[in-house]
């Protein structure tokens, strides 16, 4: 029963994490400052944001942006913690393959030596330093925006920016079977486990693992066919049509604006 | 549906559908459907309900056999002619057995306006449905919800909405009472009921008997051979317990009043008498 307690753990504490860290309906409806912008707005200049981490070279810039979006965050009413751990949870995944090496391997002025042999350079910890700033920045500037937008709205965005309506539909499509699929795998480790005395042998739990992705993916195939014959149904002839309801507002402009001078800012001190 | 001949609404004139591998489905069915009638098709498991609800939706096709929908021709031919297609869908709309299925989209909002939005209906009365519909079954409050954080019968109510956006003419239900609680089904049948008061059609596929007494006007019930055993009016098979023994439409059953034990077939309306 190892096994398959290691696995039904897994499947059901990753089903509940995935929930929990996309399903805030409640935060996407605070009335903080993010949620106040249009959709399309806050996509173009969020992008802009991480385009402009991206070029950053210095480490108290990198740093002090840091800093602003903890205070966007605050202000648009997402709690710290709540936010940091969101962050910090995917920053290890990023980065840890690849600052690791470049703190070991930079050539450069020694800073510090580990057991006389392994010495880490200024450059190499700069390296590191930039990298992991880089892609906290990034990554929270992600995390913000999809926190406080609804994944509906995300999508309406990204239509009006011409990105193929087939691939907007799978992500809405993904998004929304996600779960189904994931319950339904969830239940097919419950079910063996509630007619189960005793235990099986690794060779065993592997076996039952492999058909059991096989019938999940045959279902989501079958669930697949039967959601394109309703779409069908009402009256889909190959491409969706959306209600574009969406209207730009004073605040949008100042932050559109506000977003600029950010933006020439960074790129200036880059000059520095 | 202007160019369609509101008349006769289906035709099925020796209709035969196989799945894959030549495994029979329905086999050799003949009906008339006319406008304003309520028909209930009733049937055992995989007597081929849904297959005919979705043969009837125009969503697969006869493998022998023909079948008309307001006396024309529902073939795969006929649905690529794109004003055939955009009145027929605007006429004929299918709720789905399993809500999953029928809502895709991303909030109740999306879902209740997605048919007539790509029916090409114009923005206004888009708007003007959607707000209509979710007053009508009551879910205003549920509009930015996604469909997945809904309860059974919430996600039942919004499926049944997103087809009634499309004002059919003729409403398709696949077990539309399959899942509900007791308070949840007897709401679904008396909105079912107004809205054929309105003399739309309708065509649902039950095993809940107690749902064929109440709405429909013709019972067509099919037999574990995928034919039609019966077809004809409610009162003629509900009040025949044998011919409901026979169709597996009821079981028997033996339970004890007292000192009794005794066996009949259980159906309530016109058979559980002691």
């Amino acid at each position: 029963m190892k096994g398959e307690g290691f696995l039904t753990r897994n499947i059901s504490s990753f089903t509940h994490t995935l929930e929990s860290v996309i399903s805030t309906e409640d935060l996407c409806r605070a009335l903080g400052l993010l949620q106040g912008l249009d959709p399309r707005v806050k996509v173009a200049t969020f992008v802009l944001f991480i385009v402009m981490v991206g070029l950053a070279r210095s480490l108290s810039i990198l740093a002090i942006i840091f800093v602003l979006i903890l205070t966007l965050s605050f202000l648009s009413k997402v709690s710290l913690g709540f936010f940091l751990k969101r962050v910090l949870l995917f920053i290890p995944i990023f980065t840890a393959v690849i600052a690791l090496p470049a703190l070991l391997i930079t050539p450069g002025s020694p800073l510090v030596a580990i057991a006389g042999k392994i010495i880490i350079t200024e450059q190499g910890a700069r390296t590191a330093g930039l990298l992991f700033l880089r892609v906290t920045d990034s990554l929270s500037f992600g995390v913000l925006l999809i926190l406080t937008t609804p994944w509906t709205k995300i999508l309406v965005a990204l239509r009006w920016f011409r990105i193929p309506p087939l691939l907007v539909d799978i992500l809405g499509m993904t998004y929304r079977y996600i779960f189904l699929l994931l319950h339904t795998a969830n239940s097919m480790f419950l079910a063996r486990r509630s007619r189960t005395i005793g235990s099986f042998s690794g060779g065993e739990n592997r076996r039952w693992l492999a058909r059991a992705l096989t019938t999940t993916m045959a279902k989501s195939q079958h669930l697949s066919e039967e959601v394109y014959l309703a779409m069908l149904s009402r009256g889909y002839q190959g491409e969706v049509r959306v209600l574009n309801a969406l209207s730009l507002k004073r605040r949008d402009f100042l932050w559109v604006a506000f977003a600029l001078i950010a933006a020439s800012i960074l790129l200036w001190s880059n000059h520095l | 549906m202007s160019t369609l001949d509101t008349g006769h609404i289906f035709e099925a004139k020796n209709l035969n559908y196989n799945y894959p591998g030549d495994i029979a489905a329905l086999r050799q069915i003949n009906f008339t459907i006319g406008a304003g009638e309520l028909v209930a098709l009733v049937g055992a498991n995989g007597s081929g309900k849904s297959t005919l609800l979705k043969l009837l939706d125009g969503l697969i096709f006869p493998t022998g056999g023909e079948l008309l929908a307001f006396g024309q021709l529902l073939s795969e031919k006929t649905l690529k002619d794109r004003t055939f297609v955009a009145e027929f869908r605007r006429s004929v709309g299918l709720v789905f057995q399993d809500p999953d299925v029928q809502l895709f989209s991303s909030t109740v909002w999306d879902e209740v306006t997605f048919g007539p939005l790509q029916l090409g209906i114009s923005k206004d009365e888009v708007l003007s449905r959607g707000k209509e519909v979710l007053k009508l079954l009551n879910i205003a409050h549920l509009r930015e919800r996604p469909p997945y954080l809904l309860s059974g019968g919430e996600k039942k109510k919004v499926s049944l909405a997103s087809v009634l956006s499309l004002h059919p003419q003729v409403l398709l239900l696949d077990e539309p009472t399959t899942g509900l609680d007791p308070w949840s089904q007897g709401n679904l049948i008396d909105f079912l009921l107004q809205w054929a008061d309105k003399g739309k059609s309708m065509v649902f596929s039950t095993q809940d008997l107690d749902i064929v007494e109440e709405i429909a006007t013709r019972v067509i019930v099919m037999g574990t051979e995928h034919n039609i055993l019966a077809d004809g009016k409610p009162e003629e098979f509900l009040s025949d317990p044998d011919f409901l023994l026979r169709t597996n439409l009821v079981h028997e059953h033996s339970h004890r009043h007292r000192e009794l034990v005794h066996r009949h077939p259980h159906l309530h309306e016109y058979q559980h008498q002691h």
